[in-house]
């Protein structure tokens, strides 16, 4: 699944020192089950993003594991704490080890 | 069809089969929950999930859960093959203890969610959902 994998972040461009912002998160990826079967009756393997982190300026904010049940397309949404000018990184870590990465800067306000 | 002893075995046996069902899918999850837990006991209250009273499409059920000083929560549907959704781990830099996301349902069900505190004591709540068509596709 390392094609048509496109990852969406929103995150505000400019917030005051200390205040809480909320961050939505989006990465395209069928996120395939494992308990699906195709139309011969064959299961289709499971291949799913595995884990999310979203760091800033290389402190945690959340890393949330996923399992299967998760939807199509995974969204997350979530508050963090800006102490500082810096920049978010995040990560998304596919079944098959690859790794997708999208990083947003704030300033201060 | 004819009430012979196989028969009345036959209903029988199909109708402690579904009685038992159900406990097995809630056994999966209580262990899932006795795994996160360590067996400690579990409290109320602190814990807020938020999620539709009705989902139409259980393929994509937004949900949301919030726990003020929680270091991780973790989500399971009680009535899906397998009930783990996600566990979701706050560090220094989260501004609330709150995650949203959309949740595959195979039916209407409980959801559950268990949240670790800081000081290492664990609280839970659940939520019903009414599915009106199951997200694990065929």
């Amino acid at each position: 699944m390392a094609s048509g994998v496109k990852p969406r972040v929103k995150v505000p461009k400019t917030a005051a020192a200390g205040s809480s912002i909320t961050i939505k998160t989006l990465i395209s990826h069928k996120m395939e089950s494992g308990r699906r079967k195709d139309k011969a009756g064959e299961l289709i393997p499971r291949s799913i993003i595995n884990r999310f982190t979203c760091e800033f300026n290389g402190q945690s904010v959340i890393e949330v594991i996923m399992e299967p049940a998760i939807s199509t397309n995974p969204f997350l949404e979530f508050d963090a704490t800006v102490p500082e000018a810096g920049e978010f990184k995040f990560t998304w870590y596919d079944d098959d080890g690859d790794v997708y990465e999208a990083s947003k800067s704030v300033a201060m306000a | 069809m004819e009430l012979t002893r196989r028969n009345a075995l036959a209903i029988g046996a199909g109708a402690f089969a579904a009685t038992i069902l159900p406990f097995q899918a809630f056994a999966a999850a209580d262990e899932a929950i006795a795994a996160f837990t360590g067996g400690a006991d579990v409290g109320e209250g602190g814990i807020t999930l938020t999620s539709p009273e009705i989902a139409e499409n259980g393929n994509t059920v937004p949900v949301s859960v919030e726990a003020p000083g929680a270091v991780s929560i973790m989500l399971l549907a009680a009535g899906n093959p397998d009930p783990a959704v996600a566990t979701a781990n706050f560090g220094p830099l989260a501004a609330k203890q709150a995650v949203a996301m959309r949740i595959r349902l195979a039916g209407s069900q409980d959801i559950v969610a268990v949240a670790k505190m800081a000081d290492g004591s664990f609280v839970k709540t659940a939520n019903a959902i009414k599915v009106t068509i199951g997200g694990c596709g065929g």
